[in-house]
């Protein structure tokens, strides 16, 4: 693995020997040491807690960053093409983790310099790091991958965490409940892929009473911005609210996974429950983008 | 009637004919050929065919096209075939094919893809086997053959 890019490059094994690695430097059988380590975080695109993510991770294996951070690339004001400002930040650092609004500039600039980069988010395309985040969330709470039924529930169209989990997911073989309003669903082209590999999956329009033969239910935000209507907003937001009293028949093992930040998608009275998983998640972000980073830089 | 085609045919010394192009999609093979002038050149549209109803021919002297181009070709006119000419015969004889890889000549549709905001050809895998889609290298989307634009 020299870049990671899009989960599509991804094979099972690669995926399984990253689970590993993460679980290995939690439990502190693995140190993984970045001393004189630098990772340029360039954020064509602000998101802050992804950045604080990998900023962690680097300096929980005694690594340095240095920050680009904004919606305008500074460089590009003056006329320098992108791939100059790649090259040139390619010479002070170790590798590159880069968030941007533009589909493919991952791909791009990991053509560009000679080393590694970690696609943090390209648009709506991929954003890797938190599928595989996600992924160890699931295996730590399921003690498995394999053959689990897994609720998606929210904005599914335009939330490209959700397409890139399904997408992992369903080559481990989950069966999918896709639960969101009618024009937030799952889109064509990932329903066509997991046709294509025999993965089953229900379209659903709420949240209660298809919850108790669920693993794990990933709730997103549904943005009221997406309604032209703000009535309509109102009249089915309801359906996508978790609350605890929804989960009165759920499995043993079942936990529920929020990307976060978290608006009111789930009640707080879930929080106390021994479902909610969705802030240890965020921590197990750290361990997972610690594993990827040491990997990448040939640390482990 | 065999004999008249024969001619139409044979009517250049050496070079390059592209027979079976869908009516209508001369111009953009024109365009991609990038025809400068120096090449005698014969353009046919909308004759009767009885492989596709109504086609375009093209057919140039002295010039043998690159993979990139017939490939490029193959894209917007799947159905074409193309014709070798040396001494006024046919010495090949193929029917394109659209390939597996294609680097230049055509431009992503998603207008939020690298390939638009920055100086780079957009590259496609293409999956022709049932669906004739295909998958930008980049943004990751997929499109049917037959709506991807062609960079002139
Ligand atoms: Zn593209």
């Amino acid at each position: 693995m020299n870049n990671l890019i899009s989960m599509r490059d991804l094979s099972k094994e690669d995926i399984m020997r990253l689970m590993d690695i993460a679980a290995k430097i939690e439990k502190g059988e693995i140190v993984p040491n970045m001393q004189r380590k630098l990772a340029a975080l360039l954020f064509f695109e602000p998101s802050t807690r992804t950045m604080f993510s990998f900023d962690t991770a680097m300096k929980r294996m005694n690594g340095d960053t240095i920050i680009m951070s904004g919606t305008q690339n500074t460089s590009a004001k003056k006329g320098e093409t992108f791939a100059d400002t790649l090259q040139t930040i390619a010479q002070y650092s170790d590798i590159i983790i880069m968030r941007s609004p533009i589909e493919g500039a991952a791909r791009y600039a990991a053509e560009v310099v000679d080393i590694p980069v970690v696609n943090a988010g390209d648009g709506a395309n991929q954003h890797p790091t938190q599928a595989l985040l996600d992924m160890y969330s699931i295996i730590k709470t399921q003690g498995k991958l394999d053959n689990l039924k897994i609720g998606l529930a929210g904005d599914l169209r335009f939330g490209r965490t959700v397409h890139s989990l399904a997408q992992a997911m369903a080559v481990f073989g989950a069966q999918f409940k896709f639960i969101s309003p009618s024009f937030l669903q799952m889109p064509e082209y990932i329903k066509d892929d997991l046709t294509e590999q025999n993965i089953k999956f229900e379209e659903l329009k709420e949240m209660e009473g298809n919850i108790d033969d669920l693993d794990i239910l990933y709730v997103t935000r549904i943005q009221k911005e997406r309604f032209a209507d703000p009535e309509d907003y109102e009249k089915v937001k309801g359906s996508y609210v978790l609350n605890k009293a929804m989960l009165e028949n759920a499995k043993e093992n079942f936990k529920v996974l929020h990307p976060l930040p978290r608006v009111d998608e789930i009640h707080t009275d879930v929080d106390d429950t021994e479902y909610a998983y969705y802030f240890p998640q965020a921590k197990n972000g750290v361990y997972t983008r610690q594993a990827i980073i040491s990997i990448l830089l040939g640390e482990v | 009637m065999n004999q008249v085609k024969t001619i139409k045919v044979n009517a250049i010394k050496n070079g390059t004919v592209i027979d079976h192009i869908a009516a209508g999609k001369i111009l953009k093979v024109i365009d991609i050929l990038n025809l400068t002038g120096d090449n005698s050149v014969m353009v046919g549209m909308n004759l009767a065919s009885n492989k596709i109803g109504k086609k375009d021919i093209i057919k140039i002297e002295n010039r043998e096209l690159s993979k990139q181009e017939v490939n490029s070709i193959a894209i917007i006119a799947p159905s074409a075939t193309l014709i070798i000419i040396k001494d006024f015969e046919v010495v090949n004889k193929s029917q394109l094919e659209i390939p597996e890889y294609i680097e230049e000549h055509i431009i992503c549709p998603n207008p939020k893809c690298i390939t638009n905001s920055e100086n780079i050809s957009s590259k496609y895998y293409i999956n022709n086997s049932k669906t004739a889609s295909a998958r930008c290298l980049y943004c990751e989307k997929k499109y049917l053959v037959e709506d991807l634009k062609i960079k002139i």
